[in-house]
């Protein structure tokens, strides 16, 4: 199993390889480069602006600059950002934890609803249960998760108040109020309304999929021979048939990652909440390319790292599964 | 004839009949055809509303809905109503080109892929993983970014650029299916019968393989057009897509968000629009899955 995750490792150099190269040119061909307000200087004479290049080497050959952007990330250094002059790793660094928090909190709220959802259609396929929760997946599975979020500002910010104070019921900028940063409750307060918007989507889609699964699960043979020795349902349902109807679900998460993202930056940017998708917007925003390609990398890399963990954690659950 | 052999005598249909009439016994997707058909029609005819999308009157702004606006009006006085139209022109059209772009990529590659194995099975699947792995909605707002400001002419269109960023990043999954599809079905006998008989390469893929592929492809290309659209809307919500002034669902709930506290009907149509539509496509393709499945026993 070790060598099997070493050598996943290292299938991934080459893709990485590729998406560095891709990035790296995008940078070059950005228009204007790094030297624009530079340029625009009139205080800044031609020789001046060469000598900038040559001390930034930019005059090299371009496979000589991508070693030394490579090189330097690889050791972490990802640039500086054109608009605030900062690093880029450290921007992204203050970001991350946010962003963590917000998609940690909504992928819980998710497993937490979508598995008993999913458990309970399966019990009782094309139950009164049933229908209702499959209506409710599809109409779950359509919307989208701007349109939702943007709703739930309507509803729970603009329209009802709180009928003892007037205020907004629910809070709708950033991780905390004014004056109580870094406290926890606070912070639980203001996740509300974003986790809402971002697992609901997800509940659907995850609940519809156990629901299958577990159907699946439920004709194999194991299942009746359970039943036949008198197991009692429950047991079945939650020994046999979950354990194995969730292996699935293991890999589809870690494919659907990169989803999860993509809805964690559109309630980030509806919500004001200071996480990574917020930064890559503002940044997408001002073109500043450092950041953005920043974050590209950062999350290019964590997927492939979930996928991978992905597969060694369905080896762990499903001992059946061998690597060669 | 006896009762009995007129029970038996089975009318002869073509496989399409079959099809279309497996589709229908899914009711909701006949409903669903129904809806998007009318989408369709009104978005065509969105030139016999009384307003243009862009026509600004400022008497007019946040009017909420009457016999006049039916949507009501926006911040610069423009019709709500027929900007919906015009938007729903776009906004289906790059749904469906770049899903058909997505998918002719999507079973070329897989087709490929799945019908040669070896070495060519080996670099298209590796470069199949490397574009999985991209960040998606990250690498389109890079894209939708990067490509504007390039000074090529094409890239000046927005809509253009949209619909081919959308189709480079999604391919994948079609390819994958088809891939799959081709793994199993190269190694049925009617497939070595053909090659037995001379047949060329490109006529059993073309002939005898991918006739078989349709079913899982259709309903694969309205999983793609559903995600299509949402991401195009997406795209212009956050200001990466389709450019002002030609107005899109996003693009039009994009504006309604900064009124949000003045008008917060403004953001109900345009999200309600993409919702309608989504949801009819998916149940179509959840007809298409049941019509194509030989399996499936429908309950009178």
């Amino acid at each position: 199993m070790r060598t099997y995750a070493l050598r996943r490792l290292l299938q991934t150099v080459p893709i990485l390889f590729i998406i560095s190269i891709l990035l790296f040119l995008m940078v070059r061909a950005a228009p204007g480069g790094p030297l624009t307000a530079a340029r625009r200087n009139p205080n800044i004479s031609k020789e001046q602006l060469e000598a900038i290049e040559e001390q930034l080497g930019l005059n090299d050959p371009l496979p000589v600059q991508y070693g030394r952007w490579l090189g330097g990330m690889l050791n972490g250094d990802l640039g500086e950002s054109i608009k605030f002059r900062r690093p880029v790793s450290e921007m992204i660094s203050e970001r991350v934890p946010n962003t963590l928090i917000l998609v940690g909190a909504s992928f819980l709220v998710t497993l937490l609803f979508a598995i008993p959802i999913g458990i309970l259609s399966a019990r009782k396929p094309y139950s009164p249960f049933d229908y209702t929760m499959t209506t409710v997946t599809f109409v779950g599975q359509a919307i989208p998760v701007y349109w939702l979020g943007l709703g739930l500002i309507v509803i729970f910010y603009v329209t009802i108040k709180n009928p003892f104070t007037g205020d907004p019921l629910f809070p709708v900028g950033g991780m905390n109020s004014r004056g109580r940063e870094g406290d926890l409750l606070d912070t639980l307060w203001h996740l509300i309304l974003p986790v809402t918007a971002l697992s609901l989507g997800w509940i659907a889609w995850y609940s519809r999929f156990l629901r299958s699964s577990m159907l699946d699960v439920l004709h194999e043979d194991y299942i009746r021979t359970a039943r036949a020795k008198g197991l009692a349902d429950r047991w079945v349902y939650y020994k046999h048939a979950l354990r194995n109807a969730i292996l699935p679900l293991v890999t589809l998460i870690a494919l659907d990652l990169p989803s999860l993202f993509a809805g964690a930056l559109f309630v980030e940017t509806i919500f004001s909440w200071p996480g990574m998708g917020r930064l890559f917007w503002d940044a997408a925003k001002g073109r500043d390319y450092p950041v953005l390609l920043g974050v590209v990398m950062l999350t290019a890399i964590l997927i492939i790292v979930c996928n991978i963990i992905a597969d060694l954690a369905y080896g762990w659950l499903n001992p059946q599964v061998k690597y060669e | 004839m006896s009762e009995i052999e007129s029970t038996l005598s089975i009318r002869e249909q073509s496989m399409a009949a079959l099809i279309t009439r497996r589709f229908f016994k899914h009711k909701l997707a006949g409903v669903a055809i129904a809806v998007l058909a009318l989408l369709v029609l009104f978005s065509v005819l969105a030139d016999l509303t009384p307003y243009e999308p862009t026509e600004q009157n400022p008497t007019q702004m946040f009017q909420k809905s009457s016999l006049q606006h039916w949507f009501g009006t926006d911040e610069l006085g423009r019709d709500v109503f027929t900007r919906i139209l015009y938007g729903g022109r776009v906004s289906l059209s790059v749904g469906l080109i770049s899903t058909f772009l997505s998918i002719s990529l999507g079973v070329l590659v897989g087709a490929l892929s799945g019908y040669f194995g070896g070495w060519i099975d080996s670099a298209l699947m590796r470069i199949t993983d490397a574009f999985l792995t991209f960040p998606t909605i990250f690498v389109l707002i890079l894209l939708g970014a990067f490509l504007r400001e390039q000074q090529l002419y094409i890239l000046q269109n927005s809509v253009f650029v949209v619909i081919i960023i959308i189709a480079a990043l999604s391919w994948m999954w079609p390819a994958r299916l088809v891939r799959g599809l081709f793994l199993v079905l190269r190694e049925k006998e009617f497939v070595s019968a053909s090659r037995a008989l001379g047949g060329s390469s490109a006529r059993i893929i073309l002939r005898h393989i991918l006739p078989n592929c349709i079913g899982p492809i259709l309903v694969s290309g309205t999983l793609q057009m559903a995600s299509a659209i949402i991401t195009e809307s997406g795209l212009s919500y956050l200001g990466f897509g389709v450019q002002p002034p030609t107005p899109t669902w996003g693009s039009i709930l994009s504006t309604a968000q900064n009124q949000v506290f003045r008008a917060p009907w403004l953001a109900f149509y345009p999200g309600l629009m993409i919702f309608i539509t989504v949801m009819s496509i998916n149940y179509i393709g959840d007809g298409l899955r049941d019509a194509f499945d030989p399996y499936v026993i429908h309950t009178e």
